[in-house]
């Protein structure tokens, strides 16, 4: 094992502490229950803080003496990072996540469908929206028909409806 | 004999026409998700939940098992045709199974798999049946400390013992404790780890986080890593077993039944283990003049073996959850939560309440495994063109039912902020290697394991020695020290000699 410190592996310790000590932040956030309990909300939460941050430590202590990561052969078998596939997929989630909610499910995930697929190495962006417009209209109506979920309709879903002759939901 | 009586309830209802549909349906989607890689019988089972709200309880457990049985069906196909396993349990097939499909010997390779995996199926199934009604038994004398004791069993075995490294699958573990102690304590009402949020009040919901750490962290990791370039199907050929196949395949089938069930009965959950045990004897125990087979031209019996074991293992999981209502893995714990919102506590008591329930769902376990063993056979054809789905559209549609799976919660964006947050750290986990099963199970069980404290507290007015003075309690936490110490101790003496 070598001696210089892993920085990715410090980093993921270092996570792990830090949910340990917000764990600690919101135990004791937790107001002192009136009801007489034997064993109040407190204490379990306090525990996993303490497991968390005792485990983060370790794993800082473990990044610091070398790492872990290095001797995992899918890291070291692994190139640099796909940024450009990373940032697609991501720009997909991000559209979805400010499309929803003015448009309705079916056009913001058949934008998201468009944009991972070409994070993937697709290269027919036209043909993808093509595809996943019918792709997620028939997975709304999957979900909201045959699975009875609650989404409500957007554009396309209330313009579908209304064409089926039904009052959009 | 209580399993004879209940076997027969249980078929009468099994053979209802509706059960019957819920089986098939679930067969053939199990199957489909397990041969797509990337998808698992977790994520799916997960996104079937908004469905207890609809059918009644046995016919969406006889749609859950058909889905959890298939799934390991599947994947064994992808393991053979693709040599990309596509879930933990088939890691092992992939070894001699892609080797065999390489020298043209695919279809012999996948039937010794099914048909290893009906026999295993069919093992772990009596097994659960006649299993089942005995550790209820033992488990009726079980008070809270027991239980706790065994659910810090169970948290040590699942996060400790399998995975790479004891301190990050225990942090895996403490992250899902922590995300289930968000929201309100049910005992005393107060707002527990919610920073103020008031969308956390009523907690981090299980089928979010299934979501965001199978799929979008699993599509994040895969976009990292992404190279271009298509995966080769290898085409599959006849699917007869000759005379020798099954003459070599046989034995193997059953001493992979035999060693997987037990592991998957034991808290220490998944399949790793046994099917590797089952590959490293059958490797030893082949004839001589086929171990020059083994890692050259691949050897049927490395198929059969593990295979059989991965089946039994995923049967005899089931024992645990529906007799102490324990999961020992993502998929049992996703199940649990289906129990939870039906208001049904899984435990020993679930034989007696809900007998026909539990019954009718082992009855159809048995159905299941013939039907999946005819779809899987004659049937191969079909999902070897489901295999052939490109990679971009297969992850951008995985994608997409996340995102439906999600929203259709509570139709709101701060669910998909979290399903996308934690999906990120998902992706992390998978570079820096902590396992993400241990999340969902501490999610789940994390809550039952804090009632059971405080009850055992509450009785003991407060004297913690309770887990230590009880001999039940005592054992199993010896149990779990051991689990947690052992490797650790076994590799310094190993060192030392």
């Amino acid at each position: 094992m070598s001696l210089r410190p892993s920085w990715p592996d410090l980093a993921a310790g270092l996570f792990v502490l830090l949910l340990g000590l917000l764990g600690f932040w919101q135990a004791a956030a937790i107001p002192t229950s009136p009801i007489y309990a034997q064993v109040g909300p407190k204490l379990v939460p306090y525990l996993v803080a303490a497991g968390l941050s005792l485990l983060g430590a370790l794993l800082v202590l473990a990044a610091l003496a070398g790492g872990w990561s290095a001797t995992l052969a899918e890291v070291a078998e692994a190139g640099p990072p796909n940024r450009r596939a990373l940032a697609l997929v991501g720009a997909g989630l991000l559209v979805n996540l400010l499309l929803i909610g003015p448009l309705g499910f079916s056009l913001a995930a058949a934008a998201q469908f468009a944009l991972v697929a070409a994070g993937f190495g697709s290269r027919h962006a036209a043909r993808d929206l093509l595809l996943g417009v019918p792709l997620c209209l028939g997975v709304w109506f999957l979900f909201v028909e045959a699975l009875g979920v609650n989404i409500g309709a957007g554009v396309l879903e209330g313009l579908v409806l209304q064409l089926l002759g039904r009052e959009p939901v | 004999m209580e399993a004879i009586q209940g076997l027969a309830l249980g078929f009468s209802h099994a053979f209802s026409l509706t059960n019957l549909a819920w089986a098939m349906l679930g067969c053939l989607l199990g199957t489909a998700v397990g041969v797509l890689p990337g998808i698992g019988p977790a994520l799916t089972i997960a996104l079937l939940l908004p469905i207890t709200f609809q059918v009644s309880a046995t016919g969406a457990f006889i749609l859950f098992c058909g889905v959890f049985y298939g799934a390991m069906y599947g994947g064994s196909t992808t393991s053979i045709l693709l040599n990309a396993p596509g879930e933990s349990g088939s890691i092992i097939t992939a070894l001699e199974g892609a080797r065999m499909a390489r020298n043209g010997r695919a279809g012999p390779a996948l039937a010794t798999a099914a048909i290893g995996s009906f026999v295993a199926g069919t093992v772990g199934t009596l097994g659960l049946a006649f299993l089942g009604p005995v550790i209820v038994d033992l488990a009726l004398a079980l008070g809270p400390a027991e239980y706790f004791a065994l659910m810090v069993l169970c948290f040590v075995t699942v996060s400790a013992v399998l995975g790479g490294s004891a301190l990050r699958g225990l942090a895996s573990l403490g992250f899902g404790l922590a995300l289930g102690l968000v929201g309100i304590d049910l005992q005393t009402g107060q707002p527990r780890m919610t920073f103020g949020v008031p969308e956390l009040l009523d907690g981090v919901n299980v089928v979010l986080v299934a979501v965001a750490l199978f799929a979008v962290g699993e599509a994040l990791h895969m976009a990292w890593r992404h190279r271009d370039g298509k995966a080769e199907v290898l085409p599959v050929g006849s699917v007869m077993l000759s005379r020798t196949d099954l003459r070599r395949s046989f034995w193997p089938w059953i001493r992979g039944a035999g060693l997987g069930f037990p592991f998957g009965v034991m808290p220490a959950g998944g399949t790793e283990m046994p099917t590797m045990l089952s590959y490293y004897a059958e490797r030893k125990l082949a004839k001589p003049e086929h171990r020059h087979e083994f890692g050259t031209t691949g050897a049927i019996e490395g198929v059969a073996g593990p295979e059989a074991a991965n089946n039994a293992a995923a049967a005899g999981i089931l024992v645990p959850m529906l007799t102490l209502g324990l999961p020992t893995s993502a998929t049992a714990a996703i199940m649990l939560s289906a129990f939870q919102s039906y208001g049904i506590q899984p435990g020993p008591l679930l034989f007696q309440s809900q007998g026909e329930l539990v019954w009718t769902l082992i009855a159809s376990l048995f159905i299941a495994n013939v039907m999946l063993v005819v779809l899987n056979l004659p049937l191969v054809g079909l999902w070897v063109r489901i295999l052939k789905i490109p990679q971009p559209q297969l992850y951008a549609g995985i994608l997409v039912f996340a995102t439906i799976g999600t929203y259709g919660i509570s139709n709101s964006v701060v669910d998909l902020i979290l399903l996308y947050a934690i999906g990120i750290i998902g992706m992390f986990m998978r570079r820096f290697d902590f396992p993400v099963a241990p999340v969902v199970i501490g999610m789940i069980l994390g809550p039952m394991a804090e009632q059971a404290l405080r009850q055992a507290l509450t009785i003991s007015e407060g004297d913690w020695s309770v887990f230590l003075t009880r001999p039940g309690s005592a054992a199993i936490m010896g149990l779990a020290l051991l689990a947690l110490a052992g490797p650790r101790l076994w590799a310094l003496w190993a060192r030392r000699g």
